[in-house]
């Protein structure tokens, strides 16, 4: 089978570019610690929306999204925290997305979703619910509010 | 060709119903811009409330107008390339089922019983008959397959030796992946959401549905842009002049399309609990895999309308470029062809980002999301569906057009609104801004405590956009029915252009036949979706009951309501 040299040309760039993509993702997913939520089984525990402060800059938030709101709706930690969210719902699907942080979750009912996320930066940043989740979705934000120069 | 009348009449059906239902799917693509731009701060405008108008411009769109044509565009494609027509009875039954599944659904829909959006993930509950309409569409649109197949067995007997026509190859193709991907969704509602929505059964596993909607809703996908592939690779390079650059390209691309399109759906659930990052990572590299046949096809297009581009004159580089019938009221395919073309750069370009990994935590279902798929499904897809569906219309009827020059500026117009609101859409979702939402009530309402200053730009931005589509869908509605109430003017046949290839490959055997690719896809497929659904079963909790859109409470299950 004879392939024309254009065409040969075209899919030696076509994997080259591929190549690069895939390197690309790898080189950022170790360089700047970028991966998707991690994927935990479901446990009752994180059902009960809570504040865990483990120590001066490590938190754990257990955040429990229903129609139409986060609980807890507002959390308030120190810069440079680290803060893990582990993500549940209590009713339908919802969206957890904290757009500055590139933090992106769906909470689904009876599964626990969970990322880590460190607030460098003194300021409000919104979490905003971006699955639609009936007549009241509009309205489900809540905030996290990284003010106090040491812990509270 | 010369087709019965009973074969017209079924093709004219199937064309017409969705182009009329367009009034309503579109309209309400209009909507969705103007509350998210802030324009209304109201849940509901003329008495259709924003999630209602979204599910209907989604499943009208999206579902509807799609999988009608596909059907009708494959009958075309086989009796016209076989020279015989498709069993009328099995073409009716398949009109009949989807008919009636598309009124059942609109029905539900226009009563406000089935507000969840065409994703339909539970655990909010639509009415069971939506259910049952989208069932029986998919059901429906499974018939002409059977048929088709048979056709082509018999076809083959004839010519051992000589290669399957490409369109024929492409419909073929475009519907066994349909076939393959829809079981998951026929399964999803009929195993698990009617019994559930009914009350028998009293929760459902919701990852195990979204898994099994994804197995389905990226082949989805490629059910919409085949039939366009197909009208770029044999129509496409006719109408402009020319002749399709390679013939065994095309061939490799559709078989490609074949195993690589389902087995990449988890790319849309990156964000989802209960699926591994290891089995995520692998279904970005299998849609990897699936962006080579585009990049094939990006290339053989390309050469193929710049052989045509020399043919009719052209010097140097790029000068081709200006050589193509762009305007041509009598080849006014090109146009719709050309501006889907054009978008589809931006829309596979946007759909890599999104399918790379990590990448998809800055902009998973936010604004850009929209941004990105209008470009594709609302691209190529869009305007080949509506721009074939006229010619073919005009065709096979023996009318003139309606309004020839608007009808040669519509795509034009099309794009143009397309790429501002695109530009909108995925400037907005970059900013966080969500999709599917009612901005209009909360985040682009001065007076909320949630108002965000910096969306404003934004969706003001998508809502130009918006508002230049409309016009130009409207003109299409309008263009296309005027056609229809033309008088007829010679005779009318079924006549599709059919492009010569400047390299005309001898037949070869492996992408001549099936087998061995439906081998490949099952293989990948396993691969592919076994690790997925045992992680959502190992990982998922207990079962979610029925949910209705304005209640945080759920419903009782009828079962238990029942007194001892």
């Amino acid at each position: 089978m004879k392939i024309d040299k254009f065409e040969k040309r075209v899919l030696i760039i076509t994997l080259s570019v591929i190549g690069l993509f895939i390197f690309s993702l790898l080189y950022a997913k170790n360089k700047y610690q970028t991966d998707l939520p991690e994927c935990l089984p479901y446990n009752k525990v994180y059902t009960e929306p809570k504040i865990n402060k483990i120590d001066s800059t490590t938190y754990q938030v257990f955040s429990v999204a229903s129609m139409w709101q986060f609980e807890p709706g507002e959390i308030y930690v120190p810069v440079g925290s680290e803060v893990d969210f582990y993500l549940t719902s209590k009713d339908v699907v919802h969206g957890f997305n904290i757009a500055q942080k590139n933090v992106n979750m769906m909470a689904v009912y009876g599964s626990i979703n969970k990322t880590t996320v460190k607030f460098d930066k003194p300021g409000v940043y919104d979490i905003v619910c971006h699955e639609y989740c009936g007549v009241g979705h509009q309205n489900m934000r809540a905030q996290v509010i990284v003010n106090y120069p040491t812990a509270k | 060709m010369q087709v019965s009348k009973t074969f017209k009449r079924i093709i004219y059906l199937e064309l017409a119903i969705p182009v009329a239902l367009l009034i309503i799917g579109i309209y309400h693509g209009l909507m969705q811009t103007v509350y998210r731009a802030g324009v209304l701060h109201q849940t509901s405008f003329l008495k259709l409330d924003y999630y209602q108008g979204l599910t209907l411009h989604g499943v009208i769109n999206a579902l509807v107008l799609t999988t009608f044509f596909a059907v009708a565009f494959g009958h075309a494609t086989m009796a016209f390339y076989f020279k015989k027509e498709p069993n009328k009875k099995l073409m009716w039954l398949s009109f009949w089922l989807m008919l009636t599944g598309v009124l059942l659904a609109a029905a539900t829909m226009l009563m406000g019983k089935a507000s969840v959006l065409y994703t339909f993930y539970p655990p909010l509950k639509a009415h069971p008959l939506f259910y049952l309409g989208a069932a029986l569409l998919i059901v429906g649109s499974w018939v002409p397959l059977f048929d088709w197949v048979r056709m082509y067995n018999a076809w083959k007997k004839e010519h051992p030796e000589t290669k399957t026509p490409l369109a024929v190859l492409g419909t073929l193709i475009n519907f066994i992946i349909w076939f393959m991907c829809t079981l998951a969704v026929a399964y999803e509602v009929l195993v698990l959401l009617i019994p559930w929505s009914m009350g028998w059964t009293k929760t459902v596993n919701v990852n195990l549905a979204r898994t099994l909607f994804w197995f389905f809703g990226h082949a989805l996908v490629y059910f919409w842009l085949l039939p366009a592939y197909i009208m770029f690779y044999t129509i496409l390079p006719k109408v402009a002049g020319g002749k399709l650059y390679s013939d065994l390209a095309g061939r490799i691309a559709l078989f490609l399309f074949l195993i690589f399109s389902i087995p990449v759906g988890v790319h849309h659930q990156y964000s989802d609990p209960t699926i591994t990052r290891g089995v995520k990572f692998f279904h970005g590299l299998l849609t990897y895999g699936v962006a080579i046949p585009s990049f094939i096809t990006a290339f053989t297009i390309a050469a193929s309308l710049e052989y045509a581009g020399r043919k009719r004159g052209a010097k140097g580089l790029f000068g081709w470029m200006a050589k193509l019938p762009y305007l041509n009221k009598d080849k006014f395919l090109f146009g719709y062809f050309i501006c889907g073309l054009i978008l589809f750069i931006f829309g596979g370009v946007t759909g890599i980002i999104n399918s790379s990994y990590s990448l998809n935590n800055v902009i998973h279902n936010t604004a850009w999301l929209p941004g990105h798929f209008h470009m594709t499904v609302a691209g190529p897809v869009f305007l080949g569906i509506v721009g074939m569906s006229l010619y073919l219309y005009a065709r096979m009827s023996g009318k003139k057009i309606f309004m020839p020059s608007v009808n040669a500026i519509i795509p034009y117009l099309w794009m143009i609104g397309m790429l501002i609101f695109s530009f909108g859409m995925s400037w907005g979702g970059l900013r966080g801004e969500p999709r599917r939402t009612n901005l209009g009530i909360s985040y682009l309402n001065p007076e909320s405590a949630q108002f965000r200053p910096d969306w404003v730009p934004t969706t003001t931005i998508a809502l130009l956009g918006g508002v230049i589509m409309f016009l130009a869908g409207m003109l299409f509605v309008v263009v296309f029915f005027g056609t229809i109430f033309k008088k007829k003017t010679e005779e009318g046949q079924l006549d599709i252009p059919v492009a010569e290839a400047f390299h005309d490959e001898k037949r070869v055997p492996l992408f001549d036949r099936f087998k061995p690719w439906l081998a490949a896809m099952i293989v990948i497929i396993l691969l592919a979706y076994i690790p997925a659904l045992i992680n959502v079963n190992k990982n998922s909790g207990p079962g979610a009951p029925r949910y209705n859109i304005d209640n945080p409470m759920p419903l009782e299950n009828k079962t238990e309501t029942v007194k001892p």
